[in-house]
């Protein structure tokens, strides 16, 4: 029993953090909500989808999807974004109208019903349950999302430099950093993450058009209680959110388990009203 | 090597500066002086390019820079120290220093060679930069400008919330700074003993325009005050 319980708690956090990283760091780097994150989903999921039906090994697939992604998310902050830093309800607005544009286009070019993956993994009975093993390596990349993007932020100097324009752009900009190729390098990246996410989970999932709105709203609630630092942020929520998920769908079930991570959530912002690292100074 | 002319700048629809203009030449030690509200911070964002320039012209080393971002003009070679010292928060010590070093795509083993210094900031390399006091701040901001090896240096109240004995120290090291770099810098201030313990000539600045030019040795407490502003302090 202790197994399944750690196993579902584990593959809740592990979800989470696959949904929301990418939004995470355009927040919290940017701070500008991007509401066609899960549609950033979605188009990975596709390019998963057909880069398995041309017969490329998944991995590929995966890499594909961040890359492609990636480059669209570049493409979104240089025609879109770029002109609306510090406009918080404009941003929301041109995201949400970007999101339904590409539902609507995929929609008319992939038609609306849901593609799969012919997926070849077995499952491992745990405690008297069976799980996919897939879900293993959906675990495994959330971790390397996690590890890279921190290595990189920690580490390098790109990260240095994106670190401290987070903090004070016009400074930064002063002592000669071009604010815009950070800006469009982090949404980039932030892209490249959900792109990444929408792979992993297409074997799952699928592909459809209407896929994102399903995460989004999960997405959103992790990176608002999370607060403005990416990664303290969205580990810390997922990991609250998973641990009631995980537990709470094991005595009840999945349903009951959505519903009390979404209480959760309310209490919590009532309680911290910006996020749980809203207050830290410092971090990632 | 700076000429600005005919500078206006503002915020918006409020405009700050009326049709200024000066000239910085390399070596020189130009300080300018005036109350709040006259106009030296909102010139030197102009200088630096945080703050969009209504019409004039600026020059450095013969190129027009008018309409520069920032960024380029940093690579440029023009330094800023901004009022309040502009420190990132979150960063340590080091890490504000490297960023400036990165930020040009200057090699990082400059740390140390600045650093010798700057002896005060050594023992906090590992202290977030937002948990420094005023002065400590203040030397910083001047070492995180002198790692990226700036042609000028725009300095805007640097003895703004800082003791009168940092003060003094600030003033011996930027002399010392002077002679050993041959640093250009253009000072804004209101604090008349610090601009006359270091400037090589003075400019008076009021309602957004340069009003008139004083050498230090006319700039004594009576015909400052007078000329400053009119206004009794």
């Amino acid at each position: 029993m202790i197994v399944t319980i750690i196993y579902l708690v584990m593959y809740s956090i592990a979800l989470l953090t696959l949904i929301s990283l990418g939004l995470a760091v355009i927040f919290g780097l940017m701070k500008v909500i991007n509401l066609a994150h899960g549609e950033f989903i979605m188009l990975g999921a596709y390019v998963c989808v057909l880069c398995t039906d041309a017969g490329l090994p998944l991995w590929l697939a995966f890499l594909a999807a961040f890359v492609g992604v990636g480059l669209f998310g570049i493409v979104v902050e240089r025609l879109l974004i770029r002109f609306l830093y510090g406009r918080i309800i404009d941003t929301l607005l041109a995201t949400w109208g970007l999101s339904l544009f590409m539902v609507g286009i995929i929609t008319t070019v992939f038609g609306p019903q849901a593609r799969s993956v012919p997926l070849s993994f077995g499952n491992v009975q745990m405690g008297g349950m069976s799980f996919s093993s897939y879900n293993f390596v959906l675990m495994a990349v959330a971790a390397l999302m996690i590890a890279v993007t921190w290595a990189i932020l920690r580490y390098t100097t790109f990260g240095l430099i994106v670190r401290g324009t987070m903090q004070r752009a016009d400074m930064a900009s002063a002592l000669g950093v071009n604010r815009n190729m950070v800006y469009m390098t982090t949404f980039g990246y932030g892209a490249a993450l959900a792109g990444l996410a929408g792979a992993v989970l297409a074997p799952m999932t699928g592909a459809s058009p209407n896929m994102g709105q399903f995460f989004i709203s999960k997405a959103f609630v992790t990176v608002i209680v999370g607060g403005q630092l990416p990664l303290t942020g969205t580990i810390s929520a997922s990991g609250l959110f998973g641990v009631i998920d995980g537990s709470v769908s094991y005595f009840w079930s999945s349903i009951v388990g959505e519903v009390s991570t979404l209480v959760a959530a309310v209490m919590l912002l009532r309680l911290l009203p910006s996020g749980i690292t809203g207050k830290m100074r410092s971090g990632l | 090597m700076l000429a600005v002319t005919d500078l206006c700048s503002g915020y918006g629809p409020i405009r700050v500066l009326n049709r200024l203009s000066l000239t910085v030449k390399a070596g020189e030690f130009v300080g300018i002086l005036g109350h709040n509200g006259m106009g030296k911070s909102t010139l030197l964002k102009t200088l630096i390019g945080l703050l969009p320039t209504t019409s004039g012209q600026i020059s450095f080393d013969g190129a027009d820079i008018t309409m520069a971002p920032p960024h380029r003009r940093a690579r440029l070679g023009v330094g800023y120290v901004p009022q309040g010292r502009g420190i990132l928060p979150g960063l340590t010590v080091r890490d504000n220093l490297l960023f400036a070093a990165a930020a040009l795509k200057k090699p990082a083993d400059q740390l140390d060679e600045v650093l010798a210094d700057f002896p005060r900031l050594k023992n906090l390399l590992a202290r977030p930069g937002g948990a420094l006091s005023g002065g400590e701040q203040q030397l910083l901001a001047l070492a995180r400008t002198l790692i990226q090896k700036p042609r000028i240096v725009l300095l805007d109240e640097p003895t703004e919330g800082i003791q009168p004995s940092i003060i003094d120290e600030i003033i011996d090291l930027l002399n010392h700074l002077r002679n050993r770099r041959n640093l250009t810098v253009l000072l804004v201030e209101q604090n008349i003993d610090f601009i006359r313990g270091l400037s090589d000539r003075v400019l008076l600045i009021q309602r957004g325009t340069i009003v008139s030019e004083l050498s230090v040795s006319q700039l004594t407490d009576s015909t400052a005050m007078g000329d400053f502003s009119g206004v009794v302090p």
